[in-house]
Formats: C-alpha cells, structure tokens, sequence
C-alpha cells in the first residue's frame, strides 16, 4: 500500500500521455512445442540508453507448456475512483495466465531488472474455483482484478461456457466468477468496458477444440467460430444485449472502447469475412437509450496471390487474407492500429470520426506472401501481430506471433521472434525505426508487450480529458 | 471547563469531522467532478454532491437516532456512552488490522451515489465516531434532566441528533463541493492524483481516540 496513489495512476487519458515515456517494455516469451519454459523478457526501450532494444532482464518460468499470449497490470488507473475504494494499490505485479496449462504467473516487476515470480496459481485452483479454463485477458476494475478465459470445464474445456472470473488485487485469491446472467453468451476472447457508465463489452473467439490443435478450416467456413459481442451491466453482472456482426464475420476479437469515458463508442476486430476473405472492423456505441448498435466501418481486401505462395490451409482461395488479429487505440481516441498478420502489414486509421475512419498511415513488414524485410536488412517472420502503441502516442511497437499452432498453419516453418517499433508522423504517418529490432533467445516466439507505467491497452479512465 | 466551552468544543469536533470527511478523496467529492465533466455541465456536479450528502446524512441518521431513543433511559447514560466508546474503540482496532476495503462498495453502480455514500459511511463507523461528540452535546444541556418529563427529553434529544446530523453533513458538502468545484473550475484533475493521502491508519486512529476520549470523560 502506498500513503499517495502510485505517480503511473492518471486521472484521465490526457494527463496519462503528458507522463513521461516508457523507458522499459515487458514481452512475453513462449516456446511454441513447449520444449523450454516460456518467460517474461524485460526490454530497454530507452533510446539515450546503451542497451537500447535489447533483453535486459528474463524471467524464465518454473514449468513448461504454458503457452503465454495475453497479460496485464495488477492496478491501473481505474483505483483513481473513489468507487473502487483502492486507491492506494501499486502498479506493481504482472498477472499472467497460460493459456495452455491455465496456470496463472503473478511477477513482482518493482524492480524490472530484478523481476520475479511473486506467487503460482495452480491450474487445479482455477478449474475447482471457476469452472473456467484456459486464462486469456487480464483487467483490473472494480471489483478486483477481472481474468477472461477461453474454455469452460472438462479436458477439452466444453464442459459448460468460458467466462470471466475475479481475482483479489491484494492477496490474488480466486474470488469466483463474474457472470450472474450470461445471456447467450457461449464462447469468449476479450472484454473492457467503460467505468463511469458502468457497460462491460465482450468478444468471441472459439471453443478450444476450434483453436488448440489449430485453426479448423471445416468449422471457419461453416462460420462456426465466434461472430458475436456482448453488452454487460458491469456491477450488475448480467448481459443486458447480444449484437451479431453476422455469422460471416468469423472471429471477433480484440475490444477496444474509446480510451475518454465521456465517449460512448469503441471498435472490435474482425479476423475474416469468410464470403470475401476481408478483414473488417466494427464500431459499436451507446445510443441515447442505453442500447446499443454495431455496424462496419473498415474493411481490408485480401490480395491475390498464386497458389505456390501460399501455405496448404490458403491454396484453395487463391488469396491471401489479411488477417485482423489485433487491434490497438491511441490515448487520445485520435488513431486506431489494425495488424493485418496475413498481408504482414500494419495499418494506422484517423478515427477522430469513428463512424467514418481514414487510412492514415501504413508499414508493411513480413507477410505470408510479400515477406517485407525490416529497413536494416533483418527478416521480419510472420507478419505484425501483438501492437501496443506509447502513452504518448509517439511510437508503437509490435511482435510477430499469433498463436503456436496458427503460426505453423499460416507461416510452415521456425521462423523467429521478433519485436520492432514505428515511429509515428506529427500528422499521422508510420515509419519502422531502424535502430529499434529486439533478438530473442533461440526457440522462443514472442506476443503480448506491456509498457512501464501503463499503455494503450491496460489502463481504464475514470474521468474524462478536458 | 465551563459548559459553555464545552459545548461550543463540541460543536465545532461535529464541523471539523464533516470538513475531514469532505476533503477526502475517498468519500465522494472527485464523484461530483466527474458527472459535471461527463455530461458537460457544472450543474450536474450539484446534483452528484446533492446525492453524496443524502447518503451521508442518512448514514449519520441511521446511527445517531437509535441512541437518541436509547438515551429515555436517563438512569443508564454513562452505560450507553461507555457502550459506544467501546463499539468505536473496536471498530478502530478492526480497520487498523484489516485494511481491506469492502468489497461490496465495489458493486454499486456509479449512477447510485446517495446508495453509495451512505454504504461508505457505513462501512467506515463514520456516523459512530459522532455518537460520543453527540452524547457529550445531549449531557451539556440535559444537566437537570431529572426534572425534565421523559418525552420532551426523548424529542429534544432527536432534535440535537438531527442538528448534529446536518451540521455535520453541511460541513461535510461545503468542503468536499469548494474542492471539487476548484478542481473542475482551475486546479484540473492532476490534483486528484496529487492531493490524495492514504489516510486510512489515519481514519482508524481516529476512532480508538475519540472512543478513548470519550471513555476517559466517563470519570468525571
């Protein structure tokens, strides 16, 4: 407990981009046969330090078969409430869940060259406490710290729907599960919410037979995977209102809501429209009555390309998807980055109209086909993947894993991790930073990338920028 | 001390405990800034603060009355002041051990805020640590109680109960609505972060005293 609330905790999003930048990132490290232990690498992000871009510090863990992908901060922003009576938390421990073996990492990082394990939540704890498995997105909110999973109870996680569950933001108990009135609601991905209004929204992936063994073409172009997003009472625990995208849109993912609590809007990426191959991202919003509406506002077209480029599971379409597998939302509400992983191109919309995006900015960079090297000469493998843009808004960094099992589909072949950063334009723009290009151990591949002090995609605001 | 000291002492530890309970954070007023900033209009600030005092003043109510009633038994009114003293001391020595917030507060959806100020209040013994001050205030002017008839002394002790009640929560308002309105008018919400203290020791400490203090006046 601190006697002043921790100086990374901002009342609103403006005063969170005037703190000073990050000069550490966290990526985690998964070893995709689970050969090694999966690990957190702590980067030097600091561009006046020596060892800029470089791993300065790894947390390897105690077990293998983890498979890492999501994480997030124990306390954010959101404890500035008065309503979520902690207000004097630290942001100190990484929470972060293995999607593989549902066991969950608690890292202390107050001293990030000296990170370490603080406490192991075993798998036996989260499936006898929930009845969920498979941990995916971490948030911390009112009632504690909020866990989304990706599979409900049993050996293959059918056993009953995923959901979301509650951890203690002090002790990190398993307090139980969140829903009391799930709705319709069947399969599960990410979530975030808006505080002050008191709405929680949550995506839909697929069930873990759909994912864990790899993508099933039979079940995507029978639109078998997730097509929904759900609108929950937040402190009420019950999903007040369904929207289906349409069971074409395959795989609605990443929820990102505008980052001011006085905005009533947010997007969600689509992965693929399985009539066109198009990647698609949806803007939903608030309407005067409470309800809500969704309704599609990007669309990216999938490139032609000779069945010789492509990997077997693409020969057929005689295309290559874009594939929109994660999404990311500056500060200011102003752009929104859409990696398209397929294409290996990293997209940057003006969304100052949300209704009415504007490409602004674009970086290719690897690629099924195209296969774009890095401007100082490197392989980039894979295509741009996990995306996390500064406080300030000023760079964006992002790494090239998508999911173990889908990278060997869509990317046959070891082809290395990798973790690079864009400078963004004072007008828009994107340029790759020459000087920016993290080497990984050997064997390992890299997702999710946390900054010090906060970022584009853990904080929640209670206030709004004036 | 003479009564007159005595009582003006005490009136002013009933305003002084509402301006503490007003300027901290923790009890409601950044609540008041940010409706005004969420819809755009300092009136709705007045609203939040409207709300936030209900809450409080019915909190301090639900705690105050049920001793106003107790104390017809003119006969046991050291035992009812012992009885409180000691409920106060208890509850400091509780939340010096557990520090823990309630979790419950957590589930009160924003747009509730009388619900949730009086829960807060609740929650934290802040109507309690009045009780001593109010007992101390019925005693100053019940000095001839013995002539006074039971039910006048009953309807002047809920008079002062309700007075206790609204002084409190009135100094409360003011404080906690003059920071918020400084806040959202020139100060900006980089004073939240600012000027915000854990003073949750603080807040237990002060109930072991006032229960202590209050004990100690029982020997006299």
């Amino acid at each position: 407990m601190n006697l002043r609330p921790d100086p990374t905790f901002h009342a609103t999003p403006k005063l969170a981009m005037e703190a000073p930048p990050e000069t550490l990132a966290f990526t985690l490290m998964l070893s995709p046969d689970g050969s090694q232990p999966d690990g957190l690498a702590v980067v030097d992000v600091d561009p006046g330090s020596d060892t800029y871009g470089q791993i300065v510090h790894q947390v390897i863990m105690p077990n293998k078969g983890d498979e890492f992908h999501h994480f997030g901060w124990n306390a954010c922003s959101s404890a500035l409430s008065p309503l979520s009576g902690h207000a004097f938390l630290e942001r100190r421990y990484l929470i972060i869940p293995g999607i593989r073996s549902s066991r969950i990492y608690i890292v202390d990082v107050k001293e990030p060259l000296k990170a370490k394990i603080h406490k192991i939540i075993e798998p036996e704890e989260v499936f006898a406490k929930t009845g969920y498995s498979r941990p995916h997105t971490i948030h911390c909110g009112p009632e504690g710290i909020y866990v989304s999973t990706l599979g409900g109870g049993g050996k293959d996680g059918t056993d009953g729907p995923p959901g979301i569950f509650i951890l203690d933001c002090e002790t990190f108990e398993i307090l139980g599960r969140y829903e009391m009135d799930r709705g319709e609601q069947t399969k599960h991905y990410d979530f975030w919410w808006n505080l002050p209004r008191d709405y929680m929204v949550s995506s839909e992936w697929g069930l873990p037979p759909q994912y864990e063994n790899g993508i099933v073409p039979e079940d995507l172009l029978s639109n078998k995977y997730g097509h929904k997003i759900h609108f929950w009472k937040l402190r009420d625990r019950k999903n007040v209102q369904t929207i289906d995208l349409g069971a074409n849109h395959q795989m609605a993912l990443e929820i990102r809501p505008a980052h001011d609590p006085s905005k009533d809007y947010g997007f969600c990426g689509v992965v693929v429209d399985t009539t066109n191959l198009q990647g698609a991202i949806f803007t939903w919003w608030q309407k005067d009555d409470g309800t809500f509406e969704a309704k599609k506002t990007i669309t990216i077209d999938p490139v032609p390309a000779d069945a010789d480029d492509l990997p077997e599971l693409l020969k057929g379409f005689g295309a290559c998807p874009p594939l929109v597998t994660d999404i990311d939302l500056s500060l200011d509400d102003k752009y929104l980055y859409v990696a398209c992983w397929g294409l290996g191109e990293m997209h940057q919309y003006d969304v100052s109209d949300p209704m009415n995006p504007v490409l602004a900015g674009k970086v290719e960079i690897g690629g099924i086909v195209k296969k774009t090297p890095h401007p100082n000469g490197k392989t980039f493998g894979y295509g741009p993947q996990m995306v996390e843009i500064s406080r300030d808004g000023k760079r964006v960094y992002w790494t090239n894993s998508l999911y173990s099992t889908w990278d060997n589909q869509f990317y046959p072949g070891e082809r290395g991790a990798a973790m690079v950063m864009a400078n963004v334009g004072e007008n828009g723009g994107l340029t790759l930073d020459e000087n920016f290009w993290v080497d990984f151990p050997e064997g390992y591949r890299s997702h999710q990338i946390r900054l010090e002090g906060g970022d584009c995609s853990t904080d929640s605001f209670c206030y709004p920028s004036v | 001390m003479d009564p007159d000291t005595t009582t003006a002492a005490l009136w002013w530890a009933v305003v002084f405990s509402g301006v503490y309970h007003g300027v901290n954070p923790g009890m409601g007023w950044p609540l008041a800034v940010s409706a005004a900033l969420m819809e755009r209009k300092p009136s709705s600030m007045l609203r939040a603060l409207t709300s936030l005092s209900l809450g409080h003043l019915l909190a301090m109510a639900a705690i105050l009355f049920p001793f106003s009633a107790l104390l017809f038994l003119v006969e046991w009114q050291r035992e009812i002041q012992f009885a409180a003293s000691v409920l106060l001391i208890s509850l400091g020595v509780y939340l010096v051990i557990n520090r823990r917030h309630p979790r419950f507060l957590s589930r009160v959806p924003p747009h509730r805020l009388a619900l949730w100020s009086f829960l807060a209040a609740m929650a934290h013994g802040a109507g309690l640590m009045l009780v001593p001050v109010y007992l101390g205030i019925c005693r100053t002017i019940d000095t001839d109680a013995g002539h006074a008839a039971v039910f006048t002394l009953m309807g002047g002790n809920a008079g002062i109960a309700v007075a206790v009640a609204v002084t409190h929560t009135l100094a409360m308002t003011a404080s906690g609505g003059l920071i918020a309105f400084g806040v959202y008018r020139w100060l900006g919400l980089k004073f939240l972060s600012k000027g915000w203290f854990n003073l949750d020791l603080l807040w237990a400490l002060s109930l072991i005293i006032v229960g202590a203090l209050s004990l100690w006046t029982l020997q006299w």
